[in-house]
């Protein structure tokens, strides 16, 4: 249908009584900034403005909740919100360039007026989580959410409330790792045990691991216990070889957490796509503990 | 038509004792009067499934598409030029199959039958050229040939064209039909005739795409209605994106299409799309003399170039 | 409730009255079978009709619809920002919907209807509508939906049960909305007496089952890993024939579409058996075979749905998908098949 027809239907009173907020609109924001932030130029950050200060409000979110991020006439992409809830007055999102939409936003620039629907999801669960121990396993560019998560632990006001927080980050490449500067701050700190690594590199001055994600984890990564909870995000092959790693290590199913993606339209579990067994990823998830997902057929 | 079932079934269980197929492929009693379900059969012990009947109209050369394993398949004329098509199109390998020829004598159309009778329908039964319907308003028998499907009413190639084993001898073939006496009447149309004609034809169609899942040539790993990367047809009901849908359809079939009936017997809103398919079979026959999937020495008239090719098509 | 007689001489004064407050919809035959579609002025639903080919649904949920509108125009003030389309909410009523597809529409309320969000559009013209149901007096054949927690004179989702006298229809409110309707016509007061007796012998004339009484206890993954999943898909197309028919069905997509400088969102139905509809960008498509997409369907109406709402299947036995399947995969027998795993299923575990 051509929008001219689309728009000319008849319009009557409606009988609404109460507006019912409209979960399909997305809050409109305007881009304050781009970073490129990996060798191949495929992934970039994008940092939004609310354009309605007040929408920033009600767009209050958890650390592992994502958004769809909406450009008129493309269309809409689920995304992990990078920003963290202690960080105010803007949002971010790293988006790696692959189909139509992502496409469409890595030509966009500075300035441009689009939309971001949301926060959407659930979230890590940061009361379960107060008083242990936390180990966070990411690779690629899904560390985006475990970002925001490390970010808001250690935020004066609540890093008192978790204890030893552990990461194993890995990339293809130095030059692929996300949020260097980040990197290299947390990595001089004490209150928290960077590990991070690369499949390869040829850079002689590289001074910290080498190797994939699963045997580096095993190598470094504290022993799980009843105190002690994973969150593992990243591509599947890493999640994988991951999970035996981190069950010898002793973590229980119940204690690794993960966050899983599928194909989705709606993001409010309407629309039925991503549905996997009973359970919505958009709005059931997307986190699951892994005796969670065990008990779900593997359609992600 | 009982005998052909007892044959199948004999033949399936040699096939599938000598180990020569894996499986074989034919229709199974359906769970409604006038429809059976295309199936497979692995063992020896369950080819009393297998039946045929009139209402075997589903083409199962649509089953082999990229099948690796060795395959007994029942098939009908147009079911085994199809098979042809597949073979020359690399689909399947000749060397996996073994074909169970069917001499045809045409498959019914339920809705003809249905149109024509009060009331719903209970039970259908078929004995010699006669179909005895029961329904809710009683009994009545038709004449096999007043109910076929169209296409099977002026099909000219009822025996199967490649086969390696047959279930009967083969029929007549049909000699005085007017093949494309309904495209010569759309020819016939004026533009605006034929624009009023085509938009009635398409009006009803949800895009649930059983017309080109029926169909054995629609075996593109993505059809170009689901690119995303570019897209080339919108996703609503806008008549222009169905429209663009059906024509395509029908221009990618070209040279290809058996008129199996496959597309407007699986349509649940009742489109006869096979007009479409059917003007680009006459074009190839006035063209280029070509018929799809008769035989597998030849290559298909889109695929093979000539000196002479007609080209006053071209302005 | 009100409980009125209308003589089928007065029944399109009837609705003429009606009318007056409202606009009307019914089945209306096209060709050879009949559809929901809107009356014109004058113009009466065609009532001599078992079931329509299509399921109403897509008059609270169309095939294709606008969700927001926007300008792409950088002139415009409100340039790429989506506004909420306008829509005729004015009321509605339906005439003639069959009791099996207005409880389908309570059951997929359930879908866009949630604590957490609702759905507008749905919302909207669902409670804008007011649903006049039709007793089923000559079920199909193919109708199991006395076993699927539904039946002929099912009144869940309907707000007047109209059922057919011969020369009269005696028409009975059941909610304050129908009421309301029913005050419009000024037909005189009657009791539903006759209601129950045809109750019965509706009931009576339906025959055909879906066995669903094990799928409840049945271990999710068990069933999900069985093996009969390869003989139930072989048939199948992998058309939307099934879930475009279907009363319960909700799945829909979202598409952006521009013409030159207005564009809309809007939502088309999809399908769980289409290839595309779970492929991610990457290419990879967690329901890659016809196997999965099939038994995803399947699994779905009777055992997700079961397992999430216990409300029973998502399915009211109106027969249509088993009707229109080109290759007559019959959700009847799947179910049966289902089932008796269940049974199995569940014992297996009680054993343990």
């Amino acid at each position: 249908m051509s929008a001219a027809q689309a728009a000319s239907s008849v319009v009557k009173t409606p009988l609404r009584e109460e507006p019912v907020e409209n979960p399909y609109l997305p809050y409109p924001v305007r881009i304050d900034d781009i970073t490129v932030e990996s060798e191949d130029r495929n992934l970039k950050t994008f940092k939004f403005v609310f354009l309605n200060p007040d929408d920033e409000r009600k767009f209050a979110y958890n650390a592992g909740q994502f958004a769809e991020l909406s450009i008129a006439g493309v269309g809409e992409i689920p995304i992990g919100i990078a920003s963290s809830p202690v960080e105010k007055g803007f949002i971010k999102f790293t988006i790696n360039k692959a189909g139509v939409v992502t496409t469409h936003l890595h030509n966009m620039k500075v300035g441009d007026i689009m939309g971001v629907r949301g926060p959407l999801g659930n979230w890590y669960p940061w009361e379960m989580l107060e008083g242990k121990n936390v180990l966070i396993v990411g690779g690629g560019f899904a560390f985006t959410t475990l970002r925001s998560s490390i970010i808001y632990m250690l935020d004066p006001a609540n890093r008192k409330k978790f204890k030893n927080i552990s990461v194993v980050y890995g990339a293809r490449s130095p030059g692929m790792l996300l949020y260097k500067d980040e990197l290299i701050a947390w990595e001089k700190r004490d209150d928290i045990h960077m590990n991070i690594t690369v499949d390869s590199t040829n850079d002689p001055g590289w001074k910290y691991n080498v190797g994939f994600v699963p045997p580096i984890t095993e190598q470094k990564a504290p022993q799980g216990d009843a105190d002690s909870y994973a969150i593992v995000c990243g591509p599947p092959i890493m999640i994988k070889f991951t999970q035996p790693v981190l069950e010898k290590l002793g973590y229980d199913h119940d204690h690794i957490i993960l966050s899983l993606e599928n194909r989705m339209k709606c993001g409010i579990g309407m629309c039925g796509r991503c549905g996997i067994g009973r359970e919505l990823v958009c709005k059931d998830g997307p986190v699951f503990t892994l005796a969670q997902v065990n008990r779900t057929p593997k359609e992600y | 038509m009982s005998t052909y079932t007892d044959k199948i079934r004999e033949i399936a269980q040699r096939l599938l004792k000598e180990c020569r197929v894996e499986m074989v492929i034919g229709f199974r009693q359906g769970s409604m009067p006038m429809m059976n379900e295309p199936c497979f059969v692995r063992k020896p012990e369950e080819v009393d499934r297998l039946v045929w009947d009139s209402n075997c109209g589903i083409n199962l050369a649509n089953y082999l598409t990229n099948r690796k394993e060795k395959i007994g398949i029942v098939a009908k004329g147009c079911d085994s030029r199809n098979i042809v098509t597949h073979i020359l199109e690399n689909k399947v390998k000749r060397e996996q199959l073994v074909i169970i020829g069917v001499p045809c004598q045409g498959m019914i159309d339920k809705r003809k039958i249905a149109a024509s009778i009060q009331g719903e329908i209970l039970a259908v039964s078929e004995t010699g050229g006669q179909i005895k319907v029961k329904s809710a308003g009683g009994e009545k028998s038709f004449n096999k040939n007043e109910v076929l499907q169209q296409n099977c009413s002026v099909c000219v190639h009822r025996n199967p064209v490649i086969h390696d084993e047959m279930v009967a001898a083969p029929v007549a073939e049909q000699t005085d039909v007017d093949q494309y006496a309904d495209v010569n009447a759309i020819e016939a149309m004026s533009t605006e005739e034929r624009w009023e004609f085509f938009e009635k034809l398409l009006a009803p169609c949800i895009r649930c795409y059983a017309c080109r899942n029926a169909c054995p040539l629609c075996y593109c790993p993505t059809c170009f209605v689901d690119e995303s990367k570019p897209q080339w047809v919108g996703k609503s009901q806008d008549p222009m994106d169905v429209r663009t849908f059906h024509f395509l359809r029908a221009f990618h079939c070209a040279g290809r299409c058996t008129d199996c009936g496959a597309c407007e017997r699986a349509c649940p809103v009742g489109i006869n799309m096979r007009l479409l398919t059917k003007k680009l079979n006459k074009d190839c026959l006035e063209l280029y003399g070509w018929q799809a999937g008769l035989n597998l020495d030849s290559r298909p008239a889109l695929d093979v170039y000539k000196a002479n090719d007609p080209e006053d098509f071209i302005h | 409730m009100k409980v009125i007689k209308i003589d089928k001489s007065q029944w399109s004064q009837t609705l003429e009255k009606i009318r007056g407050a409202y606009r009307l919809f019914g089945p209306v035959k096209e060709k050879t079978f009949h559809n929901f579609t809107e009356l014109s002025d004058g113009q009466s639903p065609d009532l001599a009709f078992q079931n329509t080919r299509l399921s109403p649904k897509s008059l609270v949920f169309p095939q294709s619809e606008v969700m927001l509108n926007y300008s792409l125009d950088e002139a415009d003030a409100d340039h790429h920002v989506p506004k909420e389309a306008p829509k005729d909410y004015s009321p509605r009523a339906v005439i003639g919907i069959r009791p099996c597809d207005a409880k389908a529409l309570a059951l997929v309320k359930m879908n866009f209807d949630t604590d957490q969000y609702k759905d507008p559009y749905w919302l909207n013209l669902y409670n804008a509508t007011t649903f006049v149901g039709l007793a089923c007096d000559a079920p199909c054949g193919t109708c199991f939906c006395t076993t699927a927690g539904c039946g002929p004179f099912s009144e869940e989702g309907l707000d007047v049960l109209l059922v057919d006298q011969n020369d009269h229809y005696v028409a009975k409110a059941l909610t304050d909305k129908g009421t309301q309707l029913l005050q419009k016509t000024g037909s005189k007061e009657t009791t539903a007496a006759a209601i129950e007796t045809a109750k019965i012998a509706a009931e009576a004339k339906i025959t055909a089952k879906i066995e669903t009484d094990n799928l409840r206890g049945a271990d999710m993954m068990a069933l999900y890993k069985a093996g009969l999943w390869e003989d139930i898909s072989f048939a199948c197309l992998n058309c939307g024939t099934c879930t475009f028919s279907c009363p319960t069905c909700w799945c829909f997509d979202i598409q952006d579409e521009v013409y030159r400088k207005k564009g809309v969102r809007m939502r088309n139905w999809d399908s769980c058996m289409f290839p595309i509809f779970s492929v991610h960008t990457t290419g990879h498509n967690p329901r890659d075979s016809k196997l999965s997409r099939v038994r995803q369907r399947f699994m779905h109406k009777l055992k997700y749905f079961v397992d999430k709402y216990d409300k029973g299947i998502m399915c009211v036995g109106c027969g249509r998908c088993v009707r229109q399947c080109p290759v007559n995969i019959d959700i009847r027998k799947v179910s049966a098949l289902m089932n008796q795993l269940g049974s199995e299923a569940r014992c297996a575990v009680k054993g343990s």
